[in-house]
């Protein structure tokens, strides 16, 4: 097997607030190979955007990591100054945002900005970043990209706003995207377009792509394998297929049979009771002991740890599958 | 099932005049209900769905008359309250509740549980003191919340736990309508089930009728007896949900939405239609059919002439010039 393009290890991140330290993330770890669309996948408030920031450097004040590796080529990423970390940002590493607005500057063109940034991470003059943004756009499908290129932001709908970010990143010639709940605004009709862009680019391009989601359906249908996250680390990993049809973990299973489908219909749906835990106030031993229909006593005292399955990498951290759990 | 109307609209217009330059170079009028004809039968969940921007809210909203209809009818229980004002609008509203999408704003954050609850009982009822707070208990405990909690805040709960009290809070007048704008959409899956379960129990127990609006068609299939959908102010397809999601569905735009939705199973994956181009302004609407732009299937008359929405099969509507009899030139 190839050697992964990111692999996140044993994450640790923390928020120190005034209501206390918010630990956002803890031991969040994961890998993506070249050319895959890796998902992660979760509830609310599970870490999954202060990861895809801590990857490029970007987590907000007042959070800190303080534990762990993220390689990125072999690299730790942790161990970069800023002034790396800024040339790998927007650059090999790209990051696109559920709302494309708040990452487009309303007083310049879309074609300035575009512009500005192929020209800072490429050795490039005006008309050859321009030739490059204009062939950006064209491969993400927007139509008239001239025209795209003199509009304002505003000018365009959300969908194309966020072809646009992605076009961005191509151009660019980012090897990694990070995709963070790059649908959930835009409606599903344009969700369909941008997923199916994403696969196809991919494909032609070869790039990888970190999607942040908390849509099981599109993971389905668009991700190679999955990571589920709950309380700021990761419970169940592998390929799609094994994570959603062969789920073992008991959040995973909850989740999926929370969802309305069409063999629940005329029926009431299973839910998960109780609700996520806060950040503050975090349960010893397994995250998710208190809601779980199998708790054990173990759980309540050990966080369970990874546990290999099989030989196609689906891992679960669950204390029914763990060796203490065993015993 | 016996059935008879409780709600009817009829050819009913909701024009913005916005003031706001958003759309420049255009003329700044949004027909966000373009002629809405439908009916909701007593005890049936009606299902709407459509793409952002197409009139859900501002249906269910005129429906209540939150805000008055540029034009056109609604009868509850027979009676048309399009012409109502304020006053003599009192007595219905309430019968006539809604649920909004975003629990967190739903409350005054300074008030209490209690204080919230009864706001509604406060203002259409003469309960007070021990009887008032008698009956925000027994609203608590409809919605699964222990009466406890009566003399908290808002900021103390979770957003599930804020909307089964939004929930309580549009029961409190033993309504007989509800409106349900995107009741679970900022919630996650494992409490928004825990929600559609007890919405489910409470229509059931209470004889409720619900105008359930959504854009996550898995919610609205799931809750849903009929379907409408809505494309830019009209409603272009009205069937049962059982009909539209076994593959019955008949208008262009309908299917094409239905087969966007990304799907867990794969045994139910359809063949998807990927529409091109992005939904129209509706400050500008196309001419003809409102879809034709964006439709895999349009002919000629569809850039001229409207459909109109008939009744192709029984119990299904649908307007578009290449369905029914009404087949294009
Ligand atoms: N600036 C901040 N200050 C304090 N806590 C923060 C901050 N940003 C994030 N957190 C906390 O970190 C945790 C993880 O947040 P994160 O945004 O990564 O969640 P998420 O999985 O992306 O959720 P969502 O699906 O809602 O986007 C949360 O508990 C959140 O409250
Ligand atoms: N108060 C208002 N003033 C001006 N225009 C409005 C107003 N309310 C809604 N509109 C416009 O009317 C149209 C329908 O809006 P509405 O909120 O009903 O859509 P929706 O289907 O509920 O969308 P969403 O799925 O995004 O909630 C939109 O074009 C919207 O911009
Ligand atoms: S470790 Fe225990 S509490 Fe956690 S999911 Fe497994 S069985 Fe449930
Ligand atoms: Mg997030
Ligand atoms: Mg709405």
């Amino acid at each position: 097997m190839t050697e992964p393009l990111l692999s996140v290890e044993d994450l640790y991140i923390r928020f120190k607030t005034y209501a206390g330290t918010v630990h956002a993330v803890n031991g969040m770890s994961f890998h993506i190979h070249p050319g895959e669309i890796f998902g992660l996948v979760g509830e609310s408030g599970c870490g999954k955007s202060v990861t895809g920031l801590a990857v490029l450097g970007m987590v907000p004040y007042p959070g800190e990591v303080i534990a762990g590796r993220i390689l990125f080529h072999g690299e730790n990423l942790l161990q970069k100054n800023r002034r790396e970390m800024e040339q790998i940002r927007g650059g090999r590493i790209a990051m696109i945002f559920q709302d494309p607005s708040a990452s487009l500057n309303p007083v310049f063109t879309v074609g300035s900005q575009i512009s500005r940034i192929i020209r800072h991470h490429r050795r490039v003059d005006r008309h050859e970043a321009r030739a490059l943004a204009l062939a950006g756009f064209e491969a993400v499908g927007l139509p008239d990209p001239a025209r795209i290129f003199r509009a304002y932001p505003h000018e365009l709908s959300g969908g194309m706003q966020q072809r646009v970010m992605i076009a961005m990143a191509l151009a660019s010639g980012a090897e990694l995207l990070i995709a963070d709940e790059p649908t959930t605004a835009l409606d599903v009709t344009i969700q369909a377009q941008i997923l199916a862009l994403l696969n196809d680019l991919r494909a032609a391009q070869g790039v990888s792509i970190l999607l942040i989601t908390h849509d099981l359906g599109v993971v389905a249908e668009t991700c190679d394998r999955v990571g589920v996250a709950y309380a700021g680390s990761i419970v169940e990993t592998g390929p799609t297929a094994q994570v959603l049809y062969q789920m073992k973990h008991p959040y995973t299973r909850g989740l999926l049979e929370a969802l309305p489908r069409p063999s629940h219909r005329g029926k009431a749906l299973q839910s998960i009771p109780g609700s996520v835990p806060s950040g503050l106030d975090l349960p010893s031993g397994c995250p998710f002991w208190p809601r779980c229909p199998e708790v054990m006593d173990i759980c309540r005292e050990q966080k369970p740890l990874p546990t290999r399955l099989d030989e196609v990498g689906h891992r679960v951290a669950c204390h029914l599958y763990s060796r203490e759990g065993q015993r | 099932m016996s059935r008879t109307p409780l709600v009817e609209t009829r050819h009913l217009y909701k024009i913005f005049r916005s003031q706001s330059g958003l759309f420049r170079r255009e003329k700044k009028e949004v027909r966000a209900l373009n002629g809405v004809s439908l009916t909701i039968y007593r005890r049936e969940t009606l299902g709407v769905v459509g793409e952002s921007g197409c009139g859900k809210t501002t249906l269910g909203r005129t429906i209540l008359r939150l805000i008055p209809p540029t034009s056109g009818q609604i009868l509850f229980e027979g009676q048309d309250i399009a012409p109502l004002d304020r006053r003599t609008l009192r007595p219905y509203r309430r019968h006539m509740q809604m649920v909004f999408q975003n629990p967190y704003t739903s409350f005054d954050p300074r008030f209490t549980v209690l204080k919230s609850i009864a706001e509604p009982l406060v203002a259409h009822t003469d309960l007070r003191g021990d009887r008032l707070v008698a009956r925000a208990r027994e609203l608590l405990q409809q919605v699964g919340m222990p009466g406890e909690i009566l003399y908290r805040y808002p900021h103390e709960f979770s957003g599930g736990q804020l909307q089964r009290l939004a929930v309580a809070r549009a029961l409190a007048l033993n309504p007989k309508f509800i409106v349900l704008d995107e009741p679970t959409s900022a919630l996650d899956v494992s409490v928004q089930a825990q929600i559609i379960n007890l919405l489910k129990q409470l229509q059931a127990d209470l004889h409720l009728t619900y105008l359930f609006i959504s854009h996550d068609l898995s919610v609205v299939q799931h809750i849903s007896d009929r379907i409408a959908v809505m494309y830019l102010g009209q409603i272009v397809e009205l069937s049962t949900a059982d009909t539209l999601f076994q593959g019955g569905a008949l208008h262009p735009y309908t299917k094409a939405l239905l087969s966007s939705a990304p799907i867990i199973d794969p045994q139910l994956r359809r063949e998807r239609i990927i529409l091109p181009g992005n939904p129209p302004n509706p400050a500008n609407p196309p001419p003809g059919c409102a879809f034709h732009p964006r439709c895999p299937v349009a002919v000629d008359v569809c850039s001229k002439v409207e459909p109109s929405l008939l009744e192709v099969e029984s119990e299904h509507w649908a307007a578009c010039h290449l369905v029914g009899k009404e087949v294009g030139a």
